[in-house]
């Protein structure tokens, strides 16, 4: 490597290209994977879309026909997740971030990052042997007494397997990583303002209110989306716990229930063949767009927020 | 504020109207009492049965109006607030603590019954009904996800190496965007990925192999390991990577031979947690990988039995008589529990013993 002309740039060696060529190749690939993701599933989903719709499960009007209830029951289910399991998250956050006694709160937070190491079949496996059967008098209950809200509509099912359940579930698998976020949001909330806050006479709770939630909120809102792209794409909890119906309702406590797109896969793919297969890969396609779409705002919301913040 | 002062000798100005500070322990004890007590006299009258999880959520709920009646009353509506808005926060935890005791406790007390010998040296071949045990799946398990590892690993790594040593401009913010955008693809779409890719490259309709659902698991273990490494190769200080090329040493051996080794610890913690992660997905390799009774050694063909696929398969294909079918399904669920606490723990450890000392 001595050369008789002094450069003042560094040389580039052969073995430092090689190197950053690799990296820069490894790099390439996952965007390449991203890509081969995208054409495969559209690859495969042709034919489900040009077929007789006569062919697919439940001989539908048309593909769409097919789609529409599995889409819905998705969305929905998703949707009651996030509706029960953010205001926890966001509570069990505040009690990490600023409640807890700084000793314990490290060790509160691995019991909730517990919760995210259990796999999504013993979840499913706890829903519908343990809570299934729990929550099946307070649906009776419901039924009977609220039989005239619309959510509620008779008749109960018999066996607890609903959309509730799978939605309480759901819930639950979808806390740690809601709170997981919020909590590094809160615990950036700049410490200045908080103690202006308590220097004025605000109690804790108006402090929160003044300085940390306003700080966190586009953490929160991209908190809840990665949360809801979780619970779009949950599986194993849907295809144990429900008892499917291609229907769309509204109603919690029915044993006719719309399937999700996820779970609907999971039962009908190891026995399709044919255009079926086709079909199922069409679903997950769709699937795949909504997850897409909803992680990336998620995403653009975070990065936005830390170009922004005026925590560093 | 001085409504409750009385005329009892000194008063410190500063600590009244305020609840003493035993109080809102005694309240929340005194509430569990009575929900508790209310919960058994209804089970002793025959009218259900006695629940701790739904005592201990009641009770903290009536806990929950009780301290904000108490402190309205004598603190006045800011202070009550603010010790409603604490019991919420303390209730929120507690809420999200009954599942996860709930699930371990069944999951340990109906895992025990088959956590035998038998269970851990045999497969399912040829078994109906008691007896057989997840071998096979085991033995699937490690060696899907072993592949997957061994692809997930390398790429993952010189990703992170790229963004943090080399990428500036486009294509670094690209990957940075993507990968983030990865860890939220569903694991069932993976799974279909690896199926579509598979069946139009071997134009076979009906693939199922191992090493299809190790593509698969490395489609989510990716972008877990681009992030975790990424985080620690920043945290290497650049004054390292400088005292290196001020000794004329070129940039890629500064990576191999300073860099890496600094961040080794925590990248291993952040490879094991993604395994952790990805060694509990069911809904990929039940697509690609299939499901079987027999041992299967071969990652390139035939179908390869996982531990997850076999807890789904013993609950949802039992034979006549369900029994056997369940215990296999929560001895398997447990069996996953310890593999994923374990990798967890091992984590962990690594990350506290063998982190660098940075100074100070």
């Amino acid at each position: 490597m001595t050369t008789a002309t002094p450069s003042p740039r560094a040389k580039s060696r052969l073995a430092d290209r090689i190197f950053s060529g690799t990296t820069v190749f490894a790099g390439s690939l996952i965007l390449a994977a991203l890509a081969a993701v995208a054409v495969f599933l559209i690859a495969q989903s042709i034919p489900a879309l040009v077929a007789d719709p006569a062919e697919l499960k439940g001989s539908p009007s048309s593909f769409w026909a097919y789609v529409a209830p599995l889409a819905f029951g998705t969305v929905w289910a998703a949707f009651l997740a996030l509706l029960m399991a953010l205001p926890v998250s966001i509570g069990i956050a505040l009690f990490i971030s600023h409640y807890a006694p700084r000793r314990v709160a490290q060790g509160l937070g691995y019991i909730i990052d517990l919760l995210a190491a259990v796999p999504s079949v013993v979840f499913g496996l706890w829903g519908i042997k343990i809570l299934a059967p729990a929550v099946t008098p307070l649906y009776d209950w419901l039924v009977n007494n609220l039989g005239w809200f619309p959510l509620f509509a008779p008749p109960v099912s018999g066996t607890g397997r609903t959309i509730l359940t799978v939605a309480i579930v759901l819930a639950v698998m979808i806390i740690p990583i809601i709170t997981a976020v919020t909590r590094e949001v809160f615990l950036q909330t700049p410490r200045l303002h908080e103690e202006a806050a308590l220097a004025l006479g605000a109690t804790r709770w108006e402090m929160i209110q003044v300085a940390v939630l306003p700080f966190g909120r586009p953490g929160m809102i991209s908190a809840a989306m990665l949360g809801l792209g979780r619970a779009l794409g949950e599986t194993m909890v849907v295809a144990m716990v429900l008892s499917p119906a291609a229907l769309i309702t509204f109603v919690l406590t029915s044993s006719q229930n719309p399937s999700t797109i996820a779970g609907n896969i999971a039962l009908n793919f190891p026995e399709a063949h044919g255009v079926g297969v086709n079909a199922l890969v069409a679903t997950g396609l769709i699937l795949f767009a909504i997850t897409l779409v909803i992680n990336s705002i998620a995403r653009v919301v975070i990065n936005r927020r830390k170009a922004f913040s005026g925590a560093n | 504020m001085t409504a409750t002062t009385t005329t009892t000798g000194i008063v410190n100005s500063l600590t009244t109207g305020r609840l003493p500070k035993w109080a809102p322990w005694l309240t929340l004890v005194a509430s569990w009492v009575i929900v508790g007590a209310i919960n058994g006299f209804m089970a002793a009258a025959g009218n259900g049965e006695f629940n701790i999880a739904v005592v201990l959520v009641l009770g903290t709920v009536l806990f929950d109006v009780a301290i904000f009646v108490l402190a309205y009353l004598v603190e006045g509506v800011r202070q009550a607030k603010d010790r409603l808005v604490t019991s919420l926060v303390a209730t929120a935890f507690i809420v999200a603590l009954v599942p996860l005791v709930s699930l371990l406790f069944t999951v340990v007390s109906n895992g025990l019954a088959r956590f035998d010998p038998l269970f851990f040296s045999s497969s399912m071949r040829n078994v109906v009904g008691d007896g057989g045990g997840a071998l096979h799946a085991i033995m699937g398990t490690l060696l899907i996800t072993g592949a997957a590892t061994l692809i997930s690993v390398p790429v993952g790594l010189l990703t992170a190496i790229y963004l943090v040593e080399y990428g500036r401009g486009p294509l670094a913010r690209a990957i940075t965007f993507f990968v983030d955008v990865m860890t939220g693809i569903p694991s069932i779409v993976a799974g279909l990925f690896a199926f579509a890719f598979f069946a139009l490259v071997l134009q076979d309709p009906g693939i199922r192999f191992g090493l299809g659902g190790s593509v698969a698991l490395s489609l989510l273990m990716i972008p877990v390991v681009v992030r975790s490494s990424e985080e620690m190769l920043k945290l290497v200080p650049n004054e390292l990577r400088e005292a290196s090329y001020a000794l004329g040493v070129p940039k890629w051996l500064t990576i191999l031979k300073i860099v890496i080794p600094t961040s080794i610890a925590g990248i291993t913690t952040g490879v094991t947690l993604a395994i952790a992660r990805v060694i509990g997905e069911t809904a990929p390799l039940l697509i690609i990988s299939g499901f079987t009774a027999s041992m299967n050694y071969d990652l390139l063909k035939d179908r390869m039995m996982s531990l997850p696929v076999f807890v789904y398969t013993q609950y949802a294909n039992p034979g006549s008589d369900v029994q056997p079918y369940l215990e296999r399904a929560w001895t398997g669920a447990l069996t996953l529990i310890l593999i994923v606490m374990l990798l967890n723990l091992i984590a962990r450890l690594v990350a506290r013993i063998f982190s660098p000392k940075l100074g100070r």
